[in-house]
């Protein structure tokens, strides 16, 4: 196998006596889609937290590559091709939809600091948004304010965000929460063209069963911050541990 | 997408109002209008630069006037000890902007990562530092009662900028082409060009990025965007123009004391003026300058007309008495809060909606 793109050894982090996340080590490696389940409150957005730097681990590392990226800002791993989308939508919601892209397009070009000429003028920059508006098919929202689309558009926008800002690691958070029936094939179908791309590392956090079923090629399993099984979908959905605890015995673990 | 028929109602207004600014002398042939003009001039500078912080990037600083009293003080201060000359208003201006540059620097660096009500109180100390200062050091402020000074020889009133053939100044519309005349258009075109370069600022790539700071500060940083490094140099780009503001004032009222330049009231005036234009859109500053200046300079008077034409009724004329003018102004601002809640411009620009 290719050497792994993003690797977490022994990360753990805790709130105060509470450990989230308990010595979780895994690599990742492009050209694999891992889908991490596991009941509420296992950890899954803590890790994610972790990996892209909205939170700083007690102990342990995350590497991207060969560089250690464990203490660097959110804004730092995203030059280091470390891009994430949120559970919740995080948008710009007073910024029409376009100008939303464009920020995450800009944010990789140093043009951001470029001050006296109108943001219009820099076509290359636009006609890239553009590119992922089409790919995404926001065009027609494009001069709407994120704040007036529907949710399922919102959800789209937090994806073609992440599109926009072209890393090399790919998180998703569970990307088609809250999305109707008819909205969520286009979402998956956006993560399945990424997966496609055999250069990419893809991370989901996902609870539909249809959803891990259709595009993992692995599944990790967190229970209460610990990492529980790791393998390929068939095995790790097999396994009774995972049973128990995922499909079974969830609901008194979390109370 | 077409823009509201509010966003072309905002736009022809603030060019209108850019408009008889140009023309203000020859239009408003008195010394005292003469005087608001020029205010306008200045405070929709200092009140642009302001909106920069508070209405694009969400930075809430009370320390505004003391970048302006810097610039103020650096061309007063200067102007006093070499004498009027160009140099010491361009060396002045140079060392507003430094010292200004430097002090924000520190300031953003130190405090910009902590959260927002503990900058604003970290700047208002910064602020009341820097007033005790210009108190303190009479040596070189003046103290309480300020500098007195010259401008450069081209601004005074003697001057003649034209002379017909008997040697007198030559006269346009009535008004004479004097250093008066002078000053005014160095004012006004010292202020047209900073709220350009303001204008474009918002405009170009780094004006986004502000906003999506505003926004979504976390969003920001996650998209890869350096929150800190963005607001310090915010911070820093407006406290520049809000130092080279005050240079200009110094140079037209040939007075810098407390209470032109660094008082906390002229916080408050710029706060109301903001907030009454509308945050977040550069021409809210002009509206509110222009409304809260002309309120202050002309209430008085309009209310001592309006009491004079009611007398005979029963107590009207006792409330509009001028002296009761600040309890009026506060009523307006109120109903404009009440009445535009994201300020005239920012109200005024979602109206009308063309499809």
């Amino acid at each position: 196998m290719s050497e792994p793109s993003l690797v977490t050894r022994d990360l753990t982090i805790r709130f105060g006596g509470h450990v989230a996340v308990n010595q979780v080590s895994c690599a990742f490696h492009p050209g694999e889609l891992t889908v991490i389940v596991g009941p509420n409150g296992a950890g899954k957005t803590t890790y994610f937290n972790l990996i892209s730097g909205q939170l700083m681990p007690t102990s342990g590392s995350v590497s991207k590559g060969a560089t250690d990226i464990t203490r660097m800002s959110p804004s730092t791993r995203v030059h280091h091709g470390v891009g994430r989308a949120f559970q919740l939508t995080n948008l710009f919601p007073q910024l029409t939809v376009l100008e939303n892209i464009r920020l995450a397009v800009q944010a990789r070009s140093a043009d951001s600091w470029r001050i006296f000429r109108p943001a219009a003028s820099f076509t290359a920059l636009t006609a890239k948004a553009e590119y992922y508006l089409e790919k995404t098919r926001l065009t027609k929202l494009a001069h709407q304010l994120a704040s007036a689309l529907p949710h399922g558009d919102q959800r789209k926008l937090e994806v073609a965000l992440l599109m926009a800002m072209e890393p090399d690691i790919y998180m998703f958070d569970e990307p088609t929460a809250g999305m109707s029936l008819d909205h969520a094939p286009d979402v998956l179908e956006l993560i399945a063209g990424i997966k496609a791309d055999r250069s990419k590392t893809v991370l989901l956090v996902e609870h539909k069963m249809e959803v891990v079923r259709a595009l993992a090629d692995r599944i990790i399993v967190l229970h209460n911050g610990e990492l529980l099984a790791d393998g390929a979908p068939g095995t790790v959905m097999a396994s009774d541990v995972v049973r128990d605890v995922y499909l079974g015995g969830a609901t008194e673990e979390t109370a | 997408m077409k823009q509201s028929y509010g966003y072309l109602a905002v736009r022809l207004c603030v060019f209108a109002i850019w408009g008889l600014l140009c023309f203000a002398p020859f239009l408003f042939q008195d010394v005292r209008a003469l005087e608001v003009a020029a205010r306008i001039c200045i405070f929709i500078v200092l009140v642009a630069s302001y909106d920069l912080l508070i209405g694009y990037t969400g930075i809430v600083s009370f320390a505004h006037t003391m970048f302006f009293g810097f610039g103020a003080y650096g061309a007063a201060i200067l102007l006093k000890q070499m004498g009027p000359g160009w140099d010491a208003v361009a060396l002045g201006a140079l060392a507003g902007v430094v010292v200004s540059l430097i002090v924000a620097t520190g300031v953003g660096l130190l405090s910009l990562r902590v959260k927002a009500i503990f900058f604003a109180m970290i700047t208002l100390a910064t602020a009341s530092v820097a007033l005790v200062l210009a108190s303190q050091l009479s040596q070189f402020t003046g103290g309480e009662d300020g500098i007195t000074y010259r401008a450069p020889d081209l601004f005074k009133p003697a001057t003649k900028l034209l002379v017909d053939a008997e040697g007198k100044v030559v006269k346009i519309f009535g008004v004479s082409l004097n250093g008066k005349l002078a000053a005014y258009y160095f004012v006004f075109f010292s202020a047209l060009a900073l709220f350009w370069v303001m204008v474009r600022i918002v405009a170009a790539p780094l004006g986004t990025v502000l906003k999506a700071i505003r926004e979504n500060e976390a969003r920001a940083e996650a998209i890869g965007y350096r929150v800190v490094a963005y607001r310090t140099f915010v911070f820093c780009l407006s406290a520049a123009v809000a130092s080279l503001a005050g240079t200009i004032y110094a140079v037209w009222l040939k007075y810098t004391g407390p209470d032109t330049a660094l008082s906390f009231a002229i916080m408050i005036d710029i706060l109301l003026m903001v907030v009454i234009g509308g945050m977040g859109t550069m021409w809210g500053a002009v509206v509110g300058a222009v409304l809260m200046v002309l309120a202050q300079y002309y209430l008085r008077d309009l209310m001592g007309v309006a009491a004079d034409a009611v007398t005979g009724v029963p107590l009207l004329p006792e409330l509009l008495n001028p002296d009761r003018w600040l309890l009026w102004l506060g009523i307006i601002f109120i109903l404009l809060v009440y009445f535009f809640p994201r300020g005239i411009v920012g109200t005024v620009q979602t109206m009308g909606a063309r499809q």
